[in-house]
Parts: C-alpha cells; sequence; structure tokens
C-alpha cells in the first residue's frame, strides 16, 4: 500500500516549490466572509497589478483563517521574508501594500497584522501571537487558510489521508475503539459518543449500512462547519472515508444547506479530485474498501438538522423527526442502519487516527475531551471563528479571545434557538456539554452571540420563539400551537402591552412544550425564554411594569430625537429620511417629528458615520424628554 | 405550458423514478425557471406518479421553494441571530419600503425580487444581504440605495 506515499511525495514536492524562499506569493482570503468583506474587488486589483508590472508571484487563494473581523485579508510573501498578513484590504490598500512590499520590498508597517515565520521577523508581531490566536488550540482549523481548499494536494501535502491510510492498517474494530478511546463526542450538539454511535451501526450487521455527513447547519448565527467545508473541504471528507470504512457502510452522503453554495461547489471539486487519485470508487489506496459519495442539498428547513428528519428529507418527504428509538444507527436511511455525524466531528476524525487517541486527550478535560469550533459574532470587538479546548471559560472566549463587547456586556447565546442567554455571573461557566445544560443553555454546534447593552434579551427571545415557531414541522400540537402563544405572549410585551401575569404564562407554557414535544426542536425551544426569565426577569418587569425598554430596541417604546447641542445642521439626515420627519433649515438644529417618524434608522446612521455629521441624533424611551 | 415541455423534459430524465428524487427535481426545477410554476408540479406529478398535493405538500415545506415568478436580480436579506441583533430586520423594512414590495415579491418591472433567509454563514459581519450571488457584509440603510444602482 504505497499508493498514498506516492501520492503525498509528489504534492510534497509541489508544496515546497510553492513555497521556496525565492518564490513570492501572495494569499488571499477567498471564504464566504472573505467574499462578503469583500476580497473580489481585492483581487480583481491584484490580478491587474500582477499583469501590469508583470510580477512574477503565485496567487493562492485560501479559505478562512478565522478573524473574519479582519477581512478581507491578504498576506505576501517576497524577497525570502516570511509570510505577513495584512487585514481590512481594500482595493486601494492592496495597490500599495503590492506596490511596497511585493514590488520594492517594503513591508507595509501599519497596515500588517502580523507575519507567520517560527523565528522573529523584524519588530513585527507574529500571527499566531495576536490575543485573538494565542488563546486557541488549532486541530480542525490546523490547514484553514493555509492551504487551497479547491488543492487536493495541499491537502495531501500536510498529510492529508494519512488517517485514512492509518485506518485501512487497523481492522474496522480496531479504528471503533480508536475514536471511542480518544473520547470524541458529537460536535453537532447532543455530545453522544462518536465510538460508541459507531459501534451501534457496526453490530447490527445488517447491510447496507450508510454515514451522512450533517452540514445542515441550522443555527441562524453559527457558520463553523460552512467555514470548514469552504476552507478545509477534504479533512471532512477524510474522516467520512474512515467512518464509513469503520462501520462498513459503502456509501457515504453529506447533506449540506442550500444557503452554502461556495461550499457546496467545494465539495464537488474535493470530491472529483478524490476520484482522480484513487481515493474514492472501488479498491481506495490498493485496499479492499470501497467507498462512494453522494450530496444531498437541504432546501431550507432548520428541523431537517434533525437527523431523523434529515433521513425523511432524503427520502424524499416533508422533513418530520420521528420517535427514537430507534435510532437511525440501528434503523436510519431506508431502514438500514445509519451513522450520522456533524461536519466537525468527521473532520477531527482524522487528526485522531494520524495522532492516536492518547494525544487527542491531551486536550479538554476528562469528560469532554478535545476542541471544539465556536462562530463569536455579536456585539464583540474580535468576530469570526475561533477553537478552544473544551473546558475553556466564556469569560476567557470573550474576554481574552473576542477583545470583550463593545459596550457594558448583558449576556451570551450558546446553542442557537436551542439554547441559553448567560448573564455575566456564569461567564467562568466551562465550555462543556454538562456545565452549560446546567445553567439551563446548551453546547449546541457552536454558535455564540455576545450580546450588550444595547440588545434587548426580551427581544431576542422572542426572535428565537418566532423563528422556532415558523421552523416547527407541526406534528405535535404542543410545539406547534405552544410556541405560537409564546410568540404572541412575547410581541405583546416588546409592544409594551403586556401585563405581569404574562411572565407566568410563559413560564408555564414554556415548561409543557418543553416535556411534551416529540424532538429536540420543541424540547429545546423553550430555552432561550427560560433563561432569559431566569436570569434577566428584570428587563421583563421594565417591559411590561414601566413600559420601557432598557436596550432600546422595541420600537413601540422608544423613540428618535436630535440632540439640539450637537446638530450642525449639515442637513444629511433630512435626505435620507424617507417619510420627511426631519426638517429645519442648514446650519441650524433639525426638527425631528415624532409622528412622521417610522425608527428606521437611517438618519441615526447617516449622523454617526458621516463626517460632517454630529451624532447628534439618537434615541431614547418614548415620552421622555 | 408548451415552451416548457422541452427543458422539463431535460431535467426530470436525469432523474430515477423514486420518491427520493422529488426534492432534486424540485432543486433543479427552481434552478431553471427560478420558481415552480403549476405546469411543472403536474409534469413532476406525471413523472414520479405522485398526486399534485403531495408534490405541493413536500414543496410548501420547505422554505426554499418560491411558486411566484423571480426578478432579474434577486435580493436576500439575512434575519440570522447575529443579523438579528445588528438590526438586520430594519434593513429589510427599508428595502420593502424602498423597492415597494413585501418580502417574497418581486417589482413590477421585474428588477428586484426580495427575499429573507436565516442566515448565509457570513455572521461576523453582520448585517449581511445578498444579491445574485454577490453577498455584502457590514450593510446599512443607508447604503442600500447605491448598492441597488449597480443592479440593473
Ligand atoms: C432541531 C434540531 C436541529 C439540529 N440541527 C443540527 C445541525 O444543523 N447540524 C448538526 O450536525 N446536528 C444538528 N442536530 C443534531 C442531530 O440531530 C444529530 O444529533 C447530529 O447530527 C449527530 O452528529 P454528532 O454525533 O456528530 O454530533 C439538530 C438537532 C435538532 C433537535
Ligand atoms: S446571522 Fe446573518 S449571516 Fe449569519
Amino acid at each position: 500500500m504505497n499508493k498514498l506515499k506516492a501520492l503525498a511525495e509528489r504534492s510534497r514536492a509541489e508544496w515546497q516549490a510553492l513555497h521556496h524562499p525565492d518564490r513570492a506569493r501572495i494569499y488571499l482570503g477567498m471564504a464566504s466572509c472573505g467574499r462578503a468583506a469583500g476580497s473580489e474587488e481585492v483581487r480583481k486589483t491584484v490580478l491587474a497589478m500582477v499583469k501590469k508590472h508583470r510580477i512574477a508571484a503565485q496567487l493562492v487563494d485560501v479559505g478562512c483563517i478565522g478573524p473574519c473581523y479582519l477581512e478581507p485579508l491578504m498576506d505576501i510573501a517576497a524577497f525570502g521574508k516570511p509570510r505577513i498578513s495584512y487585514g481590512n484590504v481594500n482595493p486601494a490598500k492592496a495597490e500599495m501594500i503590492i506596490e511596497k512590499h511585493l514590488r520594492r520590498g517594503e513591508i507595509v508597517r501599519n497596515l500588517a497584522v502580523g507575519h507567520f515565520a517560527d523565528a522573529p521577523c523584524d519588530d513585527l508581531p507574529e500571527f499566531f501571537a495576536q490575543p485573538m490566536l494565542k488563546h486557541q488550540v488549532r486541530i480542525v482549523l490546523k490547514n484553514c487558510g493555509f492551504i487551497d481548499p479547491e488543492n487536493i494536494r495541499h491537502y495531501l501535502a500536510r498529510d492529508g489521508y494519512s488517517g485514512l491510510q492509518k485506518a485501512l492498517e487497523l481492522s474496522p474494530d480496531q479504528v471503533i475503539e480508536a475514536i471511542a478511546q480518544s473520547g470524541l463526542r458529537g460536535r453537532g450538539g447532543a455530545g453522544f459518543p462518536t465510538g460508541k454511535k459507531w459501534q451501534i451501526c457496526r453490530e447490527t450487521g445488517r447491510e447496507p449500512r450508510y454515514i451522512i455527513c450533517n452540514a445542515d447547519e441550522g443555527d441562524p448565527g453559527a457558520f463553523m462547519n460552512r467555514s470548514l467545508l469552504e476552507s478545509d473541504p477534504h479533512s471532512v471528507l477524510e474522516g467520512m472515508l474512515i467512518a464509513g470504512y469503520a462501520i462498513g457502510a459503502s456509501m457515504g452522503t453529506i447533506y449540506i444547506r442550500a444557503e452554502y453554495p461556495l461550499a457546496i461547489q467545494r465539495l464537488k471539486t474535493a470530491i472529483r479530485q478524490m476520484k482522480e487519485n484513487g481515493l474514492l470508487g472501488r479498491r481506495i489506496l490498493g485496499s479492499a474498501f470501497h467507498f462512494d459519495l453522494k450530496i444531498k442539498e437541504g432546501a431550507g428547513a432548520f428541523v431537517c438538522g434533525e437527523e431523523t428528519a434529515l433521513i425523511q428529507s432524503i427520502e424524499g418527504q416533508r422533513g418530520m423527526p420521528r420517535t427514537k428509538p430507534p435510532f437511525p444507527a440501528s434503523s436510519g436511511l431506508f431502514g438500514a442502519p445509519t451513522v450520522i455525524n456533524n461536519v466537525e466531528t468527521l473532520g477531527t476524525v482524522p487528526h485522531i487516527l494520524r495522532n492516536g487517541p492518547t494525544w487527542y486527550r491531551q486536550f479538554g478535560t476528562e469528560g469532554n475531551v478535545g476542541t471544539k469550533t465556536f462562530s463569536l459574532v455579536g456585539k464583540v470587538r474580535r468576530t469570526g471563528l475561533i477553537e478552544v479546548p473544551l473546558g475553556t471559560p466564556l469569560r476567557k472566549i470573550i474576554q481574552d479571545i473576542g477583545g470583550g463587547p463593545q459596550k457594558t456586556f448583558k449576556a451570551v447565546q450558546t446553542g442557537g434557538p436551542s439554547g441559553g442567554c448567560l448573564p455575566e455571573e456564569l461567564l467562568d461557566t466551562p465550555v462543556t456539554y454538562e456545565s452549560l445544560a446546567a445553567a439551563g443553555s446548551i453546547m449546541g454546534s457552536g454558535g455564540l452571540i455576545v450580546m450588550d447593552r444595547d440588545t434587548c434579551v426580551v427581544d431576542v427571545a422572542r426572535y428565537f420563539l418566532d423563528f422556532i415557531q415558523r421552523e416547527s414541522c407541526g406534528k405535535c400540537t404542543s410545539c406547534r400551537v405552544g410556541t405560537r402563544h409564546m410568540v404572541e405572549i412575547l410581541e405583546r410585551i416588546c409592544k409594551g402591552e403586556g401585563e405581569i401575569d404574562d411572565l407566568n404564562k410563559l413560564e408555564s407554557l414554556a415548561r409543557t412544550v418543553k416535556s411534551t414535544s416529540l424532538c429536540g426542536l420543541g424540547q429545546t425551544a423553550p430555552n432561550p425564554v427560560l433563561t432569559t426569565l431566569r436570569y434577566f426577569r428584570n428587563e421583563y418587569v421594565e417591559h411590561v411594569v414601566g413600559k420601557y425598554c432598557p436596550a432600546l430596541v422595541c420600537r413601540s417604546l422608544i423613540e428618535y430625537y436630535v440632540i439640539p447641542d450637537k446638530c450642525t445642521g449639515c442637513q444629511r439626515c433630512v435626505g435620507v429620511c424617507p417619510t420627511g420627519a426631519i426638517s429645519g433649515p442648514r446650519s441650524e438644529p433639525h426638527n425631528l417629528d415624532k409622528t412622521k417618524c417610522i425608527k428606521c434608522r437611517a438618519c441615526l446612521e447617516i449622523c454617526r458615520f458621516d463626517a460632517i455629521a454630529g451624532n447628534a441624533i439618537a434615541i431614547r424611551t418614548r415620552g421622555e424628554s | 405550458m408548451e415552451p416548457m415541455r422541452e427543458p422539463m423534459q431535460s431535467i426530470l430524465k436525469e432523474f430515477p423514478v423514486e420518491a427520493g428524487s422529488l426534492i432534486p427535481i424540485l432543486q433543479k426545477t427552481q434552478e431553471a425557471f427560478g420558481y415552480i410554476s403549476p405546469q411543472a408540479v403536474e409534469r413532476i406529478s406525471r413523472f414520479l406518479k405522485l398526486t399534485e398535493n403531495e408534490i405541493f405538500g413536500v414543496a410548501s415545506f420547505y422554505s426554499q421553494f418560491r411558486f411566484i415568478p423571480k426578478g432579474r436580480h434577486s435580493i436576500t436579506v439575512c434575519l440570522g441571530t447575529a443579523c438579528h441583533v445588528r438590526s438586520g430586520g430594519i434593513l429589510l423594512e427599508a428595502l420593502e419600503r424602498h423597492l415597494e414590495i413585501q418580502t417574497g415579491e418581486c417589482t413590477a418591472d421585474g428588477r428586484f425580487d426580495l427575499e429573507a433567509v436565516a442566515c448565509l454563514g457570513c455572521c461576523a459581519l453582520a448585517p449581511v444581504v445578498k444579491i445574485d450571488g454577490d453577498i455584502y457584509g457590514n450593510m446599512a440603510v443607508i447604503k442600500i440605495k447605491e448598492l441597488l444602482e449597480k443592479y440593473e
């Protein structure tokens, strides 16, 4: 079995040639987050410059390295100097960086984020020593930002598919044993031991058996799985092959949400390259293992992330969960034993095979081994994709890695619509499956949304319930009707029409929905309401009794006004107001007519971001003056 | 219905006659025509030997499928959590006002249609709007007018 060795050697040669100190390279972060920040424009500029000046440099499109708030990221390696990263690049900055760094060898210090060398490089900071990165342990994200996700040789050059090779040298039972010993638990939310799931499936002995990769990533506000699939698709596919070998499946399906077109495209490319290199099909790497992969696009239903609903959806039905047991591992796709694993779970598997279960156990805690990726977003300074050992306290993630909230901290939401909002007092909670559950939230798939004093927790609870209520498949009455009632009550409260008794009604409805729903969707849906009632009851009371929204979010309870002392009379806001609510002569404080104002934010934004305007539009509680 | 027969035929012939084909066929149909027309449902119904009601039942369960035609450009506003806490909802309202349509509709001149979605996966750059294949992060109400001018 020297097929992989030959592949790896060829790939390493190509990798080394690319990284030869005499060769100049330009790296561009071309994952969805980079694109959303404008990396395509930067890329056009770079290509034009390279062509115009006939610069001999290799352009490498890489995935997401994590600090999304610095996107677009452009890195340069030239003149024998190590790779240096530049953040928040736009076409104009890109032109300057190319001109100075790539053509003349001068590092543009004021724009540089850091370097990637092992040794000191001038007096630039090390990229991975930045506060956002230095507390992280990157296992799953190891390749992200370093390899071209559309080039299988980059993956192979960095030990790619050596985990599969290792697995093929073991018996399937030994592979399952290794995964069991590593302590790996499912990263899709519930934390079920992966080795055990595989064993249950294998032990059914029934043929055929299937492996499904759950890439539905339904949590609105989480993007770990997208980022991994866009930045390092082969790591997940290698994990699927190992799982397939271990459970005795010869067919794998990736169920991915249609909202992720770039990830789908990269998976397709990756699968094609696997076929070309004998990593799919018959006799993989010269072994007796046959395996094939299929992609199924989801069609936009949150509940389809739930495993039994997902199976229904692949079978062409409405995605309705069914009661468990039987669990899919014994009766899943078309009734056959089926293992369903999350993207990140599968992305971790090759590393465990490569380095051994003991190595993996050094990360995390006893019952919560390993690392977990989180999408750190919301009102935090440094947003992005991070990976930390399990057991890391929330405070460390939010303060040290995220740089803290922009304004006074209010809450952190983990686990998406199934999770809860945790207050300041609980920030020392370590992120483990058990401790988050004890606090009333869940680990979930890794969404982590920070909220500051400008976020209204009642509005957030209403938002999640409204989301769940739309996404409820409608099978259980308590989920379908109960969540609708809860939304109605929350809407009333947000409008200032709630009564104190509504809080008790909410609580009892929440308990009913929780205890009588069939699937995880309904059982966890009340969590945002229950945790906000538990930790932020005061804020509800303020809405209900005081009829005001302390975060100044709930629109029926606020009004916009002009601060006369700050208003420069520039008329910018007059121009953007869609209803003609603002008037006033030039150079004099403007007048805002409350009866016409629809609170659309336009004046607030222009006043805040325009150089001439004076940050003079503000929001206050209705009726205040 | 006549002009549709040929393209529908070429979509259908790629799939085996089994229930598992329904969602991929609907996806392909939407890709080709921009929406699922009653005529298309009829054709699929005959092909898969499912009733039209069964097909509507499945199609309406998933938010991806639309039953009215698309505009020349499709605007999608993210209403995921990260975008919600950064005022994505107000952005959607502003777009509705600007285009004088409701979410799920298409402008009279056929230039834009407007939809909302729960998360485009660029949450770190919230609020996010997508027009056709292009994603725009850190959006604001005051950037809308200029942005739309790029799309004819
Ligand atoms: C309502 C609901 C939505 C879910 N969404 C997802 C999802 O988007 N991605 C995912 O991997 N798991 C999701 N799950 C969990 C899956 O049912 C399943 O437990 C998981 O995919 C198993 O993989 P793991 O063992 O690797 O975690 C969801 C569960 C529920 C109840
Ligand atoms: S919440 Fe809007 S992109 Fe994720």
